[in-house]
């Protein structure tokens, strides 16, 4: 997929990086318990900055220094303060019980399976279509296409609302990768303006999680049954 | 130019936080207001829109296709903003003045803070922030239907913002994509501005602007309701408040098939018409088709009205597919029409559910006699949504099947007639018993349990004025009105 000639160091370490990614995507997918997820998700977003430095410092983009600090506040501490807070609250973050289990549809090996499926299927695909160019490795591409599928996978298997939360804003990351690899070179004011669009989101699902266990005194998805037809 | 748009950006964003900050009781004042200003300022625009396409600080353009999409939501902003003053009034009536003062700040602040982000969205002169102002719709409007505190509306507000954001997701990949492909001409500062990727869309490689359009009508079409990814919409329509039901309904809605629309100037200068047209064919059959069946058998009237957005996005989704300049212009019409008839509708329908106390059809009975302005101002806005004539649906639903057969797509008018059709029997079989059937209503009113009057004046008003667009739209369009729909089919490529 990358040619006859060996990647270079910013395409070597787009694709290990996109691996890495997709690799904890996994680890969110088959995680029981959701304190464990929240740290993986951290782990990942650490990637994505680490990504947007050296894609600073190969293609000479100072903005993507900035971009990485600030996606790192937001995503490697705002957005997990917020959601082990919520679990704190929620009573799901100390050791007797650290955080939602069981929550699962499918069995960890079910799941991690239709993620390989799925996973299969994005990368595949985005490979199939020679989306490339100077600075867009088509490797890193399709990976970010896999992760893509596995999140909604995470946000599809699981019945709890932390969980799913925490599909869609890997989801995100996921899209982050793909920015990054194909758009690195997007205005500094429209990256900050969708980061700063996800803290928004990441503040309301927030409330709305707080709300949900408010009124059910769980964090389960179970009883949001009401609504049909 | 400027400063009118600018304004447009202003007023609703301070009334909001004038709402905020301010003391409740002049939310109902500061609300209607901004309403009112927000409306003329987009009529004030439609002139200049019509001739040219007005360009500022690189990142704000208003053209004759933005300004059509600004008008329905400045109409039904407007609206809304004098309705909500009077539903208001009869919400939480048992609790205290504490409880009803917060509700009310949040509930003014989030509509109005609900009206400037979908004002803002087709204002923006780029798809990037295009899509951060569709985003923060969704957020704002995901509080909005939050706002009930009940188990329903928290299940339609998680399910709501779940759902549609990763929908959103999909559209920022959309996005993503478009810069690809923009900066493969444009080169590597190119800051995603629609103009200049309409104009270079010849030279633009195929497969990232075909991934892109592909994207851009999965992730947006989440927020139109188009099938399969509609499942938000009748719950989150039928658990908000109805003043925020009316705005996701007849603005929300557009606003996000806007966003498609774009996306389909650049595909269909791209590719040719036959792959963006296909794709937004079968979109379009399947929610008229989905929706046509579900109208049957609901219980409760606000998922009823739900429905019937899926199916007139169904038919926006047709119109477009069917390529002739008399359908496009078709389509636009239908988009001010439907912000008109379906605004209309959720009104009327929150007028009954105010005096009767419930959303359940089966207990809405003898609407005309307990309701004298409501009851027949909801009956005719079921006729409009129905394409009665003379109401504008029935123009643009006309002008939309007329080009779909001088285009010669047979069969897909012929389904577009027959999904309203069965759509029409639903939506008229609910109403007339709400309205006709005289039991239990009757007796209650024997019994003076119901007292026949409206509950307040603030909520017809704007009835009214939605029947006076309707009956404006349907016999006789303004000529500026109908050069500024010329001057967008033209930019939508149009081609028999």
């Amino acid at each position: 997929m990358s040619g006859a000639q060996a990647p270079g160091v910013y395409e070597g370490a787009a694709n290990v990086i996109a691996a890495g990614m997709l690799l904890l995507e996994f680890g969110m997918l088959r995680q029981a318990l959701v304190r464990d997820q929240v740290r993986l998700y951290m782990a990942q977003s650490a990637l994505i900055s680490v990504l947007a430095i050296v894609i600073a410092a190969d293609r000479n983009l100072p903005d993507l220094y900035a971009l990485a600090a600030l996606s790192a506040a937001l995503k490697v501490v705002a957005v997990p303060l917020v959601l082990r807070r919520l679990l704190r609250r929620a009573g799901l973050d100390d050791e007797e019980t650290p955080g939602v289990a069981g929550s699962n549809t499918l069995s960890p090996a079910t799941a991690v399976l239709a993620g390989i499926v799925l996973a299969a299927f994005g990368f595949f695909c985005f490979g199939s279509l020679g989306i490339h160019g100077p600075g867009a490795p088509a490797l890193a591409l399709a990976l970010a296409a896999a992760m893509v599928l596995v999140s909604f996978g995470l946000m599809i298997v699981r019945r709890d609302v932390a969980s799913q939360a925490i599909g869609f804003f890997s989801l995100e990351n996921a899209i982050s990768l793909a920015s990054l690899v194909v758009a690195s070179g997007l205005p500094f004011i429209l990256e900050t303006g969708f980061l700063f669009d996800l803290l928004v989101a990441v503040v309301v699902f927030g409330m709305l999680i707080r709300a949900h266990h408010s009124r059910a005194e769980s964090l389960s998805t179970a009883d949001l049954t009401k609504l049909q037809g | 130019m400027i400063a009118v748009i600018l304004a447009l950006l202003i007023v609703p964003l301070a009334a909001a936080i004038a709402c905020a900050v301010l003391p409740a009781r002049l939310a109902p004042v500061i609300t209607p207001v901004s309403g009112a200003v927000c409306f003329a300022l987009v009529l004030a625009l439609i002139p200049a829109a019509g001739h040219r396409d007005l360009n500022y600080l690189s990142y704000l353009r208003v053209d004759a296709l933005s300004e059509i999409f600004l008008l329905a939501t400045g109409f039904l902003y407007g609206a809304v903003a004098v309705y909500a003053v009077g539903y208001l009034k009869h919400h939480d009536e048992d609790r205290d003045q504490q409880h009803r003062d917060r509700y009310a700040r949040r509930f003014y602040a989030g509509l109005n803070l609900f009206g400037w982000a979908m004002l803002a969205a087709p204002i923006m002169g780029s798809l990037a922030l295009l899509w951060i102002a569709v985003e923060i719709t969704t957020i704002v409007s995901a509080l909005l239907v939050a706002i009930e505190d009940t188990d329903g509306a928290a299940e339609a507000a998680w399910k709501y913002v779940l759902i549609a954001s990763a929908g959103l997701g999909l559209a920022l990949l959309a996005t993503v994509f478009a810069y690809f492909a923009g900066s493969q001409v444009l080169g590597e500062h190119y800051n995603l501005a629609i103009s200049p990727l309409i104009e270079v869309s010849k030279n633009l490689p195929h497969t990232p602007v075909r991934l892109a359009f592909m994207l851009a009508v999965l992730g947006y079409g989440t927020k139109v309701g188009f099938f399969p990814v509609h499942t938000w919409l009748p719950d989150a329509h039928s658990e908000a408040p109805t003043p925020v039901s009316a705005l996701l309904s007849g603005a929300l809605l557009a606003t996000s098939f806007y966003a498609i629309l774009r996306y389909y100037q650049v595909a269909s200068g791209n590719l040719g018409s036959g792959f963006p047209r296909d794709t937004l064919l079968a979109f379009g059959v399947a929610s008229l088709l989905l929706a046509a069946l579900y109208v049957f058998g609901q219980r409760d009237i606000k998922r009823l009205l739900a429905y019937s957005s899926v199916e007139h996005m169904g038919i926006l989704a047709i119109g477009v597919s069917f390529g002739a300049p008399v359908a496009l212009a078709g389509v636009l019409l239908h988009v001010l029409a439907h912000a008109a008839a379906k605004g209309n509708a959720f009104m009327g329908a929150g007028v009954f559910t105010v005096k009767f106390g419930t959303k359940q059809i089966s207990a809405l009975r003898g609407g005309l006699d307990v309701l004298p302005w409501s009851g027949p101002l909801f009956l005719i806005a079921v006729f409009a949504l129905s394409a009665m004539p003379p109401s504008g649906i029935f123009r643009s639903e006309f002008q939309i099947v007329y080009g779909g057969l001088g285009s010669g797509n047979y069969t897909a008018a012929a389904v577009l007639v027959a999904g309203v059709t069965v759509v029409f029997f639903g939506l008229t079989a609910s109403a007339t018993r709400m309205l006709f059937t005289p039991a239990p209503a009757r007796r209650a009113l024997a019994h003076g349990e119901l007292r026949r009057g409206e509950p307040s004046a603030w909520m017809v008003v704007p009835m009214v004025a939605g029947v006076a667009v309707l009956l404006i739209l349907g016999l006789h369009p303004p000529g500026e009105l109908t050069g500024l729909i010329a001057r967008a089919v033209t930019q939508l490529g149009a081609t028999r």
